[in-house]
Protein backbone atom coordinates (compact mmCIF):
# COMPACT_ATOMS: atom_id res chain seq x y z
CA UNK A 1 0.00 0.00 0.00
CA UNK A 2 1.72 3.38 -0.96
CA UNK A 3 1.15 6.81 0.89
CA UNK A 4 -0.09 9.95 -0.15
CA UNK A 5 2.50 12.34 1.83
CA UNK A 6 2.52 16.45 0.68
CA UNK A 7 5.42 18.27 2.18
CA UNK A 8 7.50 21.01 1.38
CA UNK A 9 11.49 20.64 0.06
CA UNK A 10 13.54 24.05 -0.23
CA UNK A 11 10.49 26.22 0.15
CA UNK A 12 8.75 24.25 -3.05
CA UNK A 13 5.42 21.94 -2.89
CA UNK A 14 6.32 18.83 -3.37
CA UNK A 15 3.54 15.75 -3.56
CA UNK A 16 4.99 11.81 -3.75
CA UNK A 17 3.99 8.70 -3.22
CA UNK A 18 6.41 5.86 -1.09
CA UNK A 19 5.79 2.72 0.65
CA UNK A 20 5.67 3.03 4.28
CA UNK A 21 9.09 1.41 4.81
CA UNK A 22 10.84 3.84 2.42
CA UNK A 23 12.80 6.05 4.07
CA UNK A 24 13.06 10.22 3.81
CA UNK A 25 16.53 9.58 2.07
CA UNK A 26 15.16 6.81 -0.38
CA UNK A 27 12.64 8.87 -1.70
CA UNK A 28 14.58 12.23 -2.03
CA UNK A 29 17.06 10.42 -4.41
CA UNK A 30 15.36 7.52 -6.03
CA UNK A 31 11.49 9.76 -6.38
CA UNK A 32 12.30 13.39 -6.25
CA UNK A 33 15.72 13.15 -7.86
CA UNK A 34 17.27 15.20 -5.48
CA UNK A 35 20.41 13.31 -5.15
CA UNK A 36 22.64 15.47 -3.47
CA UNK A 37 21.90 13.51 -0.67
CA UNK A 38 24.24 10.43 -0.36
CA UNK A 39 23.65 7.30 0.93
CA UNK A 40 26.94 6.29 3.13
CA UNK A 41 26.63 3.66 6.24
CA UNK A 42 22.61 4.44 5.79
CA UNK A 43 22.40 3.69 9.83
CA UNK A 44 22.87 6.99 11.11
CA UNK A 45 26.96 7.08 11.76
CA UNK A 46 27.95 8.98 8.61
CA UNK A 47 25.49 11.68 8.17
CA UNK A 48 26.32 11.92 4.12
CA UNK A 49 22.36 12.18 4.32
CA UNK A 50 21.63 14.85 6.29
CA UNK A 51 18.98 17.19 5.39
CA UNK A 52 17.40 20.18 7.87
CA UNK A 53 13.64 18.79 9.03
CA UNK A 54 11.93 21.66 10.69
CA UNK A 55 15.14 23.34 11.33
CA UNK A 56 16.74 20.86 12.62
CA UNK A 57 19.61 18.32 10.94
CA UNK A 58 18.66 15.04 11.22
CA UNK A 59 20.16 12.08 9.51
CA UNK A 60 17.46 11.55 6.43
CA UNK A 61 17.84 7.76 5.92
CA UNK A 62 16.48 7.39 10.27
CA UNK A 63 13.26 9.64 8.97
CA UNK A 64 10.61 7.69 7.01
CA UNK A 65 9.43 9.25 3.93
CA UNK A 66 5.99 9.19 5.86
CA UNK A 67 7.31 11.19 8.35
CA UNK A 68 7.71 14.35 5.78
CA UNK A 69 3.77 14.91 5.45
CA UNK A 70 3.48 18.84 6.56
CA UNK A 71 6.78 19.86 7.07
CA UNK A 72 9.44 21.86 5.87
CA UNK A 73 12.91 20.26 4.49
CA UNK A 74 15.99 21.61 3.12
CA UNK A 75 18.65 19.41 1.22
CA UNK A 76 21.74 20.68 0.37
CA UNK A 77 19.91 21.67 -3.33
CA UNK A 78 18.22 24.20 -1.31
CA UNK A 79 21.35 25.93 0.40
CA UNK A 80 22.67 27.90 -2.65
CA UNK A 81 20.90 31.01 -2.49
CA UNK A 82 19.59 32.99 -5.69
CA UNK A 83 22.87 35.27 -6.12
CA UNK A 84 24.71 31.92 -6.57
CA UNK A 85 26.56 29.64 -3.81
CA UNK A 86 26.14 29.91 -0.61
CA UNK A 87 29.20 30.75 1.34
CA UNK A 88 30.08 27.57 3.10
CA UNK A 89 30.01 26.50 -0.55
CA UNK A 90 32.48 28.75 -1.83
CA UNK A 91 34.72 28.24 1.41
CA UNK A 92 34.67 24.33 1.14
CA UNK A 93 36.22 24.90 -2.56
CA UNK A 94 38.39 27.94 -1.38
CA UNK A 95 39.90 25.39 1.26
CA UNK A 96 39.59 22.25 -1.00
CA UNK A 97 37.86 20.76 2.07
CA UNK A 98 36.65 17.81 0.01
CA UNK A 99 38.32 15.23 -1.99
CA UNK A 100 36.01 12.63 -3.35
CA UNK A 101 32.73 14.60 -2.36
CA UNK A 102 30.35 11.94 -1.01
CA UNK A 103 30.57 13.24 2.51
CA UNK A 104 30.33 16.83 1.35
CA UNK A 105 26.45 18.15 1.25
CA UNK A 106 26.11 16.27 4.46
CA UNK A 107 28.87 18.24 5.91
CA UNK A 108 27.64 21.44 4.27
CA UNK A 109 23.89 20.86 5.67
CA UNK A 110 25.00 20.19 8.88
CA UNK A 111 27.31 23.42 9.33
CA UNK A 112 24.47 25.25 7.57
CA UNK A 113 22.43 23.97 10.78
CA UNK A 114 25.01 24.71 12.87
CA UNK A 115 25.62 28.85 11.75
CA UNK A 116 21.98 29.34 11.65
CA UNK A 117 22.26 28.54 15.35
CA UNK A 118 25.38 29.70 16.17
CA UNK A 119 26.59 32.03 13.83
CA UNK A 120 29.94 32.84 15.37
CA UNK A 121 31.00 29.20 16.94
CA UNK A 122 34.69 28.68 18.06
CA UNK A 123 36.75 25.61 16.50
CA UNK A 124 35.71 22.97 19.38
CA UNK A 125 31.96 23.95 18.95
CA UNK A 126 32.53 23.00 14.92
CA UNK A 127 33.95 20.04 15.66
CA UNK A 128 31.88 19.02 17.96
CA UNK A 129 28.39 19.87 16.26
CA UNK A 130 30.43 17.88 13.31
CA UNK A 131 30.99 14.45 15.23
CA UNK A 132 27.95 12.98 13.66
CA UNK A 133 29.96 13.27 9.93
CA UNK A 134 32.15 10.93 8.53
CA UNK A 135 35.04 12.06 6.21
CA UNK A 136 37.14 9.17 4.71
CA UNK A 137 39.58 11.04 2.41
CA UNK A 138 40.08 14.82 3.12
CA UNK A 139 40.15 14.58 6.63
CA UNK A 140 38.39 16.79 9.04
CA UNK A 141 40.96 20.05 9.56
CA UNK A 142 40.26 21.62 6.11
CA UNK A 143 36.91 21.05 6.75
CA UNK A 144 36.61 22.60 10.00
CA UNK A 145 38.83 25.46 8.47
CA UNK A 146 36.17 26.20 5.86
CA UNK A 147 33.44 26.28 8.07
CA UNK A 148 35.12 28.73 10.53
CA UNK A 149 35.98 30.94 7.05
CA UNK A 150 32.65 30.72 6.18
CA UNK A 151 31.35 32.04 9.42
CA UNK A 152 33.95 34.92 9.46
CA UNK A 153 32.45 35.80 5.70
CA UNK A 154 29.48 35.81 6.60
CA UNK A 155 29.37 37.68 9.55
CA UNK A 156 31.05 40.50 7.02
CA UNK A 157 28.35 40.51 5.23
CA UNK A 158 25.58 41.17 7.79
CA UNK A 159 27.75 43.68 9.47
CA UNK A 160 27.49 45.71 5.89
CA UNK B 1 11.35 -7.83 1.74
CA UNK B 2 7.71 -7.97 3.83
CA UNK B 3 5.49 -4.57 4.08
CA UNK B 4 4.97 -2.79 6.81
CA UNK B 5 1.93 -0.02 7.38
CA UNK B 6 2.76 3.46 9.09
CA UNK B 7 0.15 5.04 11.22
CA UNK B 8 0.15 8.48 12.61
CA UNK B 9 -2.54 8.63 15.11
CA UNK B 10 -3.31 11.96 16.33
CA UNK B 11 -4.50 11.06 20.09
CA UNK B 12 -3.20 8.92 23.13
CA UNK B 13 -6.77 7.13 22.29
CA UNK B 14 -6.53 6.46 18.90
CA UNK B 15 -2.75 4.41 19.93
CA UNK B 16 -3.60 2.70 22.24
CA UNK B 17 -6.83 1.22 20.14
CA UNK B 18 -4.08 0.40 17.24
CA UNK B 19 -1.69 -1.61 19.73
CA UNK B 20 -5.24 -3.03 21.37
CA UNK B 21 -5.88 -4.52 18.02
CA UNK B 22 -2.34 -5.21 16.43
CA UNK B 23 -0.59 -6.51 19.82
CA UNK B 24 2.73 -7.72 19.30
CA UNK B 25 2.60 -7.02 15.20
CA UNK B 26 2.88 -3.53 15.73
CA UNK B 27 5.87 -1.61 16.72
CA UNK B 28 5.61 2.30 18.62
CA UNK B 29 8.23 4.18 16.57
CA UNK B 30 9.54 7.70 17.91
CA UNK B 31 12.91 8.91 16.96
CA UNK B 32 13.83 5.91 14.90
CA UNK B 33 17.36 5.81 15.56
CA UNK B 34 17.25 1.84 16.32
CA UNK B 35 13.85 1.03 14.72
CA UNK B 36 14.19 2.42 10.89
CA UNK B 37 17.58 0.41 11.29
CA UNK B 38 16.42 -2.73 13.08
CA UNK B 39 13.74 -2.88 10.68
CA UNK B 40 16.28 -2.92 7.22
CA UNK B 41 18.14 -4.74 8.73
CA UNK B 42 15.33 -7.52 9.09
CA UNK B 43 15.89 -8.07 12.82
CA UNK B 44 12.65 -7.03 14.00
CA UNK B 45 9.64 -6.98 11.11
CA UNK B 46 6.43 -5.39 12.27
CA UNK B 47 3.06 -5.37 10.39
CA UNK B 48 2.42 -2.01 11.39
CA UNK B 49 4.47 0.65 12.58
CA UNK B 50 2.97 3.47 15.02
CA UNK B 51 4.48 7.09 15.36
CA UNK B 52 3.62 8.43 18.09
CA UNK B 53 5.04 11.73 17.49
CA UNK B 54 2.04 13.99 17.20
CA UNK B 55 -0.10 12.75 20.18
CA UNK B 56 0.43 15.50 22.56
CA UNK B 57 0.84 13.49 25.78
CA UNK B 58 3.92 11.58 24.67
CA UNK B 59 5.34 15.52 23.31
CA UNK B 60 4.91 17.44 26.82
CA UNK B 61 7.58 18.52 28.57
CA UNK B 62 7.05 20.60 31.47
CA UNK B 63 8.24 21.88 34.93
CA UNK B 64 6.62 22.79 38.03
CA UNK B 65 7.52 22.88 41.58
CA UNK B 66 4.98 21.13 43.10
CA UNK B 67 4.57 18.14 40.29
CA UNK B 68 8.54 17.78 39.44
CA UNK B 69 9.63 17.00 35.98
CA UNK B 70 7.00 15.65 32.99
CA UNK B 71 8.74 14.35 29.92
CA UNK B 72 6.54 12.88 27.27
CA UNK B 73 8.26 9.55 25.80
CA UNK B 74 8.52 11.25 22.48
CA UNK B 75 10.83 14.23 23.13
CA UNK B 76 14.07 14.34 21.61
CA UNK B 77 17.04 14.94 23.30
CA UNK B 78 18.11 18.00 21.53
CA UNK B 79 14.44 19.65 23.53
CA UNK B 80 15.16 18.46 26.57
CA UNK B 81 18.81 19.64 26.97
CA UNK B 82 17.89 23.24 25.60
CA UNK B 83 15.29 23.44 28.07
CA UNK B 84 16.18 26.07 30.30
CA UNK B 85 15.13 24.85 33.69
CA UNK B 86 15.56 21.48 33.21
CA UNK B 87 19.41 21.75 33.28
CA UNK B 88 19.99 23.03 36.46
CA UNK B 89 17.57 21.09 38.35
CA UNK B 90 18.40 17.53 36.52
CA UNK B 91 21.61 18.11 35.46
CA UNK B 92 22.57 14.14 35.76
CA UNK B 93 20.26 13.97 32.87
CA UNK B 94 21.42 16.29 30.89
CA UNK B 95 24.77 15.02 30.71
CA UNK B 96 23.51 11.70 29.26
CA UNK B 97 21.06 13.44 27.16
CA UNK B 98 23.69 15.09 25.67
CA UNK B 99 26.03 12.57 24.77
CA UNK B 100 23.68 10.39 23.15
CA UNK B 101 24.86 10.10 19.05
CA UNK B 102 25.84 13.04 17.53
CA UNK B 103 23.55 16.35 16.87
CA UNK B 104 21.30 14.42 14.39
CA UNK B 105 20.69 11.65 16.66
CA UNK B 106 20.34 13.68 19.60
CA UNK B 107 17.26 15.51 17.13
CA UNK B 108 15.46 12.50 16.68
CA UNK B 109 16.18 10.17 19.75
CA UNK B 110 13.91 9.97 22.37
CA UNK B 111 13.98 9.09 26.29
CA UNK B 112 11.16 6.81 25.94
CA UNK B 113 13.10 5.16 22.74
CA UNK B 114 16.14 4.55 25.25
CA UNK B 115 14.18 2.90 27.41
CA UNK B 116 12.06 0.73 25.53
CA UNK B 117 14.77 -0.62 23.18
CA UNK B 118 16.18 -1.52 26.45
CA UNK B 119 20.03 -2.05 25.69
CA UNK B 120 21.98 -2.32 28.77
CA UNK B 121 23.86 0.41 27.42
CA UNK B 122 21.47 3.01 27.08
CA UNK B 123 23.19 6.40 28.76
CA UNK B 124 19.62 7.90 29.18
CA UNK B 125 18.24 5.29 31.97
CA UNK B 126 20.66 5.13 34.76
CA UNK B 127 20.26 9.42 35.24
CA UNK B 128 16.88 8.73 35.02
CA UNK B 129 16.80 5.84 37.75
CA UNK B 130 18.71 8.46 40.31
CA UNK B 131 16.54 10.71 39.70
CA UNK B 132 13.91 8.65 40.76
CA UNK B 133 11.84 9.36 37.58
CA UNK B 134 8.59 6.73 37.21
CA UNK B 135 7.07 5.85 34.09
CA UNK B 136 3.28 6.01 32.96
CA UNK B 137 2.62 3.38 31.31
CA UNK B 138 -0.93 3.31 29.19
CA UNK B 139 -2.57 -0.19 27.58
CA UNK B 140 -6.10 -1.17 26.74
CA UNK B 141 -6.91 -2.19 30.25
CA UNK B 142 -6.30 1.18 31.75
CA UNK B 143 -3.10 3.35 33.17
CA UNK B 144 -0.44 2.25 35.32
CA UNK B 145 3.18 3.65 36.65
CA UNK B 146 6.48 1.44 37.43
CA UNK B 147 9.86 3.10 38.07
CA UNK B 148 12.24 3.53 35.80
CA UNK B 149 13.87 0.19 37.01
CA UNK B 150 11.18 -1.93 37.25
CA UNK B 151 10.63 -1.28 33.51
CA UNK B 152 14.00 -2.57 32.52
CA UNK B 153 13.86 -6.52 31.95
CA UNK B 154 16.97 -7.62 29.84
CA UNK B 155 18.47 -6.62 26.62
CA UNK B 156 15.97 -5.66 24.20
CA UNK B 157 13.04 -6.36 27.13
CA UNK B 158 10.94 -4.25 28.85
CA UNK B 159 8.11 -4.80 31.61
CA UNK B 160 5.92 -2.99 29.15
CA UNK B 161 3.10 -6.14 27.20
CA UNK B 162 2.69 -6.12 23.87
CA UNK B 163 -0.34 -3.75 23.45
CA UNK B 164 1.13 -0.82 26.51
CA UNK B 165 2.50 2.68 25.35
CA UNK B 166 4.82 4.36 27.46
CA UNK B 167 3.04 7.99 27.50
CA UNK B 168 5.62 9.93 29.81
CA UNK B 169 8.45 10.01 32.52
CA UNK B 170 7.49 11.91 35.41
CA UNK B 171 10.36 13.18 37.74
CA UNK B 172 10.32 14.80 41.30
CA UNK B 173 11.46 17.91 42.09
CA UNK B 174 14.75 17.51 42.99
CA UNK B 175 15.42 19.08 47.05
CA UNK B 176 17.68 21.74 47.56
CA UNK B 177 21.02 20.73 48.20
CA UNK B 178 21.24 17.80 45.75
CA UNK B 179 23.20 17.59 42.26
CA UNK B 180 23.66 14.34 40.09
CA UNK B 181 26.25 13.32 37.75
CA UNK B 182 26.08 10.79 34.80
CA UNK B 183 29.69 9.79 33.06
CA UNK B 184 30.27 6.75 30.26
CA UNK B 185 33.49 5.53 28.77
CA UNK B 186 34.08 5.25 25.19
CA UNK B 187 37.51 4.67 23.65
CA UNK B 188 36.81 8.26 21.52
CA UNK B 189 35.62 11.36 22.14
CA UNK B 190 31.85 11.27 20.35
CA UNK B 191 29.32 9.21 18.93
CA UNK B 192 30.04 6.08 20.86
CA UNK B 193 28.12 2.95 22.86
CA UNK B 194 29.42 2.82 26.62
CA UNK B 195 31.69 0.09 27.68
CA UNK B 196 30.52 1.71 31.37
CA UNK B 197 28.49 4.29 32.58
CA UNK B 198 27.61 5.37 35.78
CA UNK B 199 24.76 7.85 37.59
CA UNK B 200 25.28 9.18 41.03
CA UNK B 201 22.76 11.13 42.65
CA UNK B 202 23.29 13.03 46.25
CA UNK B 203 21.22 14.87 48.26
CA UNK B 204 23.08 16.64 51.59
CA UNK B 205 21.85 17.97 54.83
CA UNK B 206 22.47 21.72 55.94
CA UNK B 207 26.17 21.68 56.57
CA UNK B 208 26.71 20.58 53.34
CA UNK B 209 28.88 18.01 54.61
CA UNK B 210 26.70 14.73 55.69
CA UNK B 211 24.44 12.91 52.88
CA UNK B 212 20.79 12.28 53.48
CA UNK B 213 20.47 9.92 50.42
CA UNK B 214 22.41 8.77 47.61
CA UNK B 215 21.24 6.91 44.41
CA UNK B 216 24.12 5.09 42.14
CA UNK B 217 22.51 3.18 38.67
CA UNK B 218 24.68 2.00 36.13
CA UNK B 219 25.30 0.90 32.68
CA UNK B 220 26.66 -1.29 30.17
CA UNK B 221 27.51 -4.11 32.71
CA UNK B 222 24.56 -5.76 33.50
CA UNK B 223 21.76 -7.14 31.24
CA UNK B 224 19.59 -4.07 32.30
CA UNK B 225 20.83 -1.02 33.42
CA UNK B 226 21.51 -1.89 37.59
CA UNK B 227 20.58 0.57 40.78
CA UNK B 228 22.78 -0.51 43.26
CA UNK B 229 21.00 0.58 46.22
CA UNK B 230 23.88 -0.93 48.68
CA UNK B 231 25.78 1.61 47.29
CA UNK B 232 23.61 4.74 47.99
CA UNK B 233 22.47 3.06 51.33
CA UNK B 234 25.95 3.07 52.59
CA UNK B 235 26.91 6.60 51.68
CA UNK B 236 23.15 7.87 53.68
CA UNK B 237 23.96 9.45 57.19
CA UNK B 238 28.08 9.74 56.40
CA UNK B 239 30.26 12.55 55.62
CA UNK B 240 31.11 13.19 52.11
CA UNK B 241 34.77 12.21 50.79
CA UNK B 242 37.14 10.52 49.31
CA UNK B 243 37.62 7.45 51.55
CA UNK B 244 33.57 6.77 51.63
CA UNK B 245 33.11 7.42 47.60
CA UNK B 246 36.10 4.34 47.73
CA UNK B 247 33.69 2.16 49.93
CA UNK B 248 30.88 2.94 47.50
CA UNK B 249 32.54 2.45 44.33
CA UNK B 250 34.20 -0.54 45.29
CA UNK B 251 29.88 -2.11 46.06
CA UNK B 252 29.42 -1.46 42.88
CA UNK B 253 32.17 -2.97 41.79
CA UNK B 254 30.95 -6.36 43.31
CA UNK B 255 27.31 -5.32 41.96
CA UNK B 256 28.27 -5.77 38.30
CA UNK B 257 28.07 -8.33 35.84
CA UNK B 258 29.45 -7.21 33.25
CA UNK B 259 30.41 -9.40 29.81
CA UNK B 260 33.19 -9.08 27.67
CA UNK B 261 32.35 -8.51 24.43
CA UNK B 262 34.00 -6.55 21.59
CA UNK B 263 33.43 -3.16 23.47
CA UNK B 264 35.41 -4.26 26.48
CA UNK B 265 36.18 -7.14 28.76
CA UNK B 266 34.57 -7.38 31.96
CA UNK B 267 37.65 -7.24 34.06
CA UNK B 268 38.19 -3.74 32.43
CA UNK B 269 34.30 -3.03 32.84
CA UNK B 270 34.56 -4.02 36.50
CA UNK B 271 37.72 -1.30 36.81
CA UNK B 272 35.91 1.71 35.11
CA UNK B 273 32.73 1.06 36.85
CA UNK B 274 34.73 1.81 40.37
CA UNK B 275 36.25 4.96 38.17
CA UNK B 276 33.48 6.10 37.32
CA UNK B 277 30.97 5.74 40.23
CA UNK B 278 34.13 7.44 42.02
CA UNK B 279 33.88 10.57 40.08
CA UNK B 280 30.06 10.88 39.63
CA UNK B 281 29.86 11.14 43.44
CA UNK B 282 32.01 13.67 43.09
CA UNK B 283 30.67 15.77 40.77
CA UNK B 284 27.43 15.41 42.17
CA UNK B 285 28.29 16.51 45.33
CA UNK B 286 29.93 19.56 43.67
CA UNK B 287 26.65 20.15 41.81
CA UNK B 288 24.98 19.21 45.30
CA UNK B 289 26.84 21.91 47.04
CA UNK B 290 25.84 25.01 44.11
CA UNK B 291 29.41 24.60 42.72
CA UNK B 292 29.78 23.77 38.96
CA UNK B 293 25.98 22.91 39.30
CA UNK B 294 25.20 22.99 35.64
CA UNK B 295 26.04 20.18 33.10
CA UNK B 296 29.64 21.03 31.48
CA UNK B 297 28.09 19.85 27.74
CA UNK B 298 29.34 16.58 26.28
CA UNK B 299 31.91 15.07 28.33
CA UNK B 300 34.76 13.33 26.14
CA UNK B 301 35.21 9.73 27.75
CA UNK B 302 36.03 9.98 31.32
CA UNK B 303 37.93 13.03 30.89
CA UNK B 304 34.93 15.75 31.51
CA UNK B 305 36.26 18.89 29.54
CA UNK B 306 35.00 21.97 30.32
CA UNK B 307 33.41 22.29 26.81
CA UNK B 308 30.26 24.24 25.85
CA UNK B 309 27.54 22.99 24.30
CA UNK B 310 27.71 24.02 20.30
CA UNK B 311 25.17 25.64 18.72
CA UNK B 312 25.12 28.52 20.89
CA UNK B 313 22.62 27.41 23.37
CA UNK B 314 22.98 28.89 26.78
CA UNK B 315 23.18 26.47 29.68
CA UNK B 316 21.79 27.83 32.69
CA UNK B 317 23.34 27.83 36.43
CA UNK B 318 20.45 26.23 38.89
Amino acid sequence: MKLHVKTTINGEEFEFLCEPRESLLEVLRDRLGLTGSKEGCNNGNCGACNVILDGRLVNSCLVFAAEAAGRAITTIEGIQGPEGLHPLQEKFLEHAALQCGICTPGFIVAAKALLDRNPDPSEAEVRLWLAGNLCRCTGYDKIVRAVLEAAKSTAVVMEK
Amino acid sequence: MKAVMYACPQSLDEAVGLFAQRGPRARPFAGGTDLIVQIREGKKEPDLVVDLKRIPELNELSFQPQRGLVIGAAVPCSQIYEHGKIAGLYPGLIDAVSLIGGIQIQNRATLGGNLCNASPAADGVPPLIVHRAACRIRGPRGERTLPVEKVCAGPGQTALEDDEILVSFHLPAPPERSGARYLRFIPRNEMDIAVAGAASYLELEKDRQTIRGARIALAAVAPTPLLVEEAGGCLAGERAGEELFARAAAICREAARPISDMRGAAWQRRHLVEVLVKRTLQGALQRARGGGASPQGRPGGVNDGPQGRPGGVKEQDS
